[in-house]
């Protein structure tokens, strides 16, 4: 029990990104229905094969159920009240950052992303979204000269349509489940990246998402293809205005690693999250899923979720080539009415294939935060292991945690480790660090980022430090 | 005994003090002062407050003081948070030590120090420096550099856990300790090393209370006072010599004074 009323007088910290940006939108009218398909597809100048693919997509999703299987509970989702497609105001084309609209440019400013050729960052490479387009991609020249594509997934269709065409939707297919069918029939912009055999992708590569409007969803769609023997480590953030109404994120991430080649995606979701009396936030519904593809490839995921009132993300691996990897390194947090299933599916095809999974859930105030996961050793692979540690810390009495592990082995020589442990910050603990003269605050998050050392020690170092300082933000006021 | 005229002011004044947990009473009018430069212990049976005055004192969320007053240097601390008064220079040695998964030893002990270093105005150490000072803090305690890689106190043995606190006392520099059983689960070879390191880190500057039900370590630090408490209340005070009594005729021995109270 830790004392309520030290607890409440601590001032709750507002969201930092929770400002709107003003400025002139194209949308299209509300609704979902084929003619809208068809005018994104119109709008995104897109060739026939992706239309045809968007269609076939939304005929799958009409016949489909939302899944209600999730320990999560919300309101019903009215999909003909949502703008499918909202984009800021601007030249038909950019041909330099000079010509995107400042205020734009000042928005990723704010959110710490410099975007102009003066103060962007050094050493990551920036994709910038706002609501349904790409506005602008840093380093691409430099990039280009490794071979490497980094680019907006629209630009690709023009630019790529080979590798869209092949690559596109072969790891989540439209008919994976609701969400993944929905996103592909609208999906509008995203990231691509395209690196080439042999290639270590000579910086970081990053998306940011930022949603704009409160009426309209963000469906991005974001492919990574890392061909033999090359390797790439990409940042995703997000971050959204304070708005009273629920906003729905249905992304779909495919990564594909050929043989030896090495695919590492970190994410630091902060959408808004609501507020504490659970009004507003962001719906987030996420299928993200890496093939291992080639012998001894690798694909990690590592996460720090803390935002959205609503988080259905289970970032997976399908483990086909021998000796191939899979990982999954996960925080996420929980505070007010916040509501969050998320896991992994680990999927051993391959013989010798290697999964970890590390999954620390924090809940605090009344909120709900579900790790549910999938570990499945096929006929074919043996000699595959498997190790799942899955924890959780509750803060409060409020709060709770659940933990759903699915284990379905095909093949007996293979090996599935599961540990999973629950602990509360006990009263105790934090008079024992006070009593060193260590703040309350201070004392909750040293514990906190305690617990989720061995997840942070797997993301980029300038990650690691933000999510730090993230989980001691989101925490403050939160203990009781 | 208390109303010899000491020279200087005192560092702590308990008065009067009274307590509870969930309405129950656990203090009934404790009176203590201590003086710089000495050393108080505090006896009596399981149960008899000796614990929960010193949680108290540190300021710990779960008691009430429903009557009297603490002083720290001359001011009422009665309403101060625990790291407050940890900053400020009171020092509580715990019983059973606590275990935090996850955090490193050298990380803890050293922001708790820098927050002691930032009241007393004195500079923050950064990482190397404060490799300087805890290396040569651990000679007192003669425990090894591994411990501080370690996280606090998790898997520590029972005597590893009680070194651990009096190495933070060295970091610390309390002007006022109590150390609450430091001595129990020791074996007699660590209970020398602990009560050399208390010795070593205790000057005339500063104030001791042992509470413990031995004379094993009052026969190493040897207390100007020694106080008998038995249900929430100290009912005889004496020199060191008052100990040696106790563990000659026990508890039940104390049993009468309540009585001519």
């Amino acid at each position: 029990m830790v004392n309520e009323n030290l607890v409440k007088d601590v001032v709750k910290e507002p969201y930092k990104y929770g400002f709107v940006t003003d400025i002139e939108t194209e949308k299209i009218e509300k609704g979902l229905n084929e003619d809208i398909i068809k005018l994104i597809s119109q709008k995104k100048e897109e060739p026939k094969f992706l239309l045809d693919f968007r269609l076939k997509a939304f005929k799958k999703w009409q016949k489909m159920k939302e899944p209600d299987w999730a320990a999560l509970g919300y309101k019903k989702i009215d999909y003909q009240d949502i703008i499918y497609y909202s984009a800021p105001k601007q030249k038909e084309k950019i041909s330099s950052l000079d010509e995107v609209d400042p205020k734009l440019l000042e928005t990723f400013d704010k959110l710490g992303i410099p975007l102009t050729e003066q103060k962007k960052l050094t050493n990551v490479a920036v994709d910038a979204v706002f609501d349904s387009v790409s506005i602008a991609t840093t380093f691409r020249e430099e990039l280009a000269k490794h071979g490497v594509i980094f680019c907006s997934i629209s630009e690709a269709v023009k630019n790529h349509a080979d590798l869209i065409e092949k690559y596109l939707g072969t790891v989540v297919p439209a008919s994976d489940n609701y969400f993944a069918a929905l996103n592909s029939a609208v999906f509008s912009d995203g990231s691509f990246v395209y690196i080439p055999k042999g290639v270590t992708c000579p910086m970081d590569l990053s998306s940011y998402f930022r949603i704009n409007s409160g009426d309209s969803g963000q469906f991005e769609r974001t492919l990574i293809i890392a061909e033999e023997s090359s390797s790439v480590s990409y940042l995703e953030g997000c971050t959204a205005p304070m708005f009273d109404t629920n906003t729905l994120h249905a992304a779909v991430v495919e990564l594909i690693a050929l043989d030896d080649a090495s695919i590492k995606y970190s994410t630091v979701q902060n959408w808004y999250a609501g507020d504490e009396k659970g009004i507003g936030g962001i719906f987030n519904f996420v299928t993200k899923r890496g093939k291992c593809l080639g012998k001894r490839s690798k694909i990690s995921w590592s996460q720090v979720e803390t935002g959205s009132a609503i988080t259905w993300k289970y970032p997976s691996c399908l483990l086909l080539g021998e000796e191939s990897v899979g990982e999954f390194y996960s925080v996420a947090l929980t505070n007010n009415l916040q509501q969050a299933d998320t896991g992994t599916k680990m999927i051993h095809i391959g013989p010798k294939t290697k999964s970890t999974i590390v999954s620390k859930g924090i809940s605090a105030g009344n909120s709900k935060n579900s790790y549910r996961g999938l570990v499945k050793m096929g006929t074919k692979a043996t000699g595959s292991r498997n190790y799942s540690q899955c924890d959780s810390m509750l803060i409060g009495d409020q709060a709770s945690a659940n933990t759903f592990p699915y284990i379905k082995s095909q093949q007996p020589n293979s090996e599935i480790e599961h540990e999973a442990s629950t602990c509360r910050i006990s009263e105790d603990q934090l008079f024992y660090l006070q009593s060193r003269g260590i703040e309350f605050e201070e004392a909750v998050s040293m514990m906190v980022s305690g617990f989720c050392r061995d997840v942070f020690n797997q993301l980029p170092m300038e990650f690691a430090a933000e999510a730090d300082k993230l989980l001691a933000l989101k925490l403050e006021g939160s203990v009781g | 005994m208390q109303s010899k005229m000491r020279e200087s002011d005192p560092i702590l004044e308990v008065q009067n003090l009274s307590a509870s947990t969930d309405n129950l009473p656990i203090l009934k009018g404790v009176s203590l002062t201590v003086y710089p430069g000495e050393i108080h212990a505090i006896m009596g049976r399981n149960g008899c407050g000796k614990s929960t005055l010193s949680k108290i004192i540190a300021g710990h969320p779960s008691y009430n003081i429903t009557n009297g007053d603490i002083k720290f240097l001359g001011e009422n601390i009665n309403s101060l948070e625990p790291e407050e008064r940890a900053q400020s220079g009171i020092f509580l040695g715990f019983q059973y030590p606590i275990e935090i998964p996850g955090v490193s030893n050298l990380e803890f002990l050293r922001v708790s120090t820098n927050a002691r270093r930032k009241f007393l105005n004195k500079e923050e150490l950064d990482t190397f420096d404060f490799e300087e000072l805890v290396k040569e803090k651990l000679e007192i305690v003669k425990m090894n550099h591994a411990f501080l890689s370690r996280s606090v106190n998790q898997g520590f043995s029972g005597g590893e856990k009680k070194r651990n606190e009096i190495l933070q006392m060295a970091l610390l520099e309390p002007k006022v300790a109590i150390l609450d059983e430091t001595d129990s689960g020791l074996d007699i070879d660590a209970l020398r090393i602990v009560a050399s390191g208390i010795k070593k880190i205790s000057n005339a500057q500063t104030g001791i209370i042992l509470i413990t039900h031995y004379q094993r370590l009052l026969d190493e630090i040897k207390p100007n006072y020694v106080h008998v408490m038995s249900d929430g209340q100290i009912i005889k005070t004496g020199e060191s010599d008052l100990a040696l009594e106790l563990e000659e005729k026990g508890y039940e021995w104390t049993d009468n004074f309540i009585k001519e109270t």
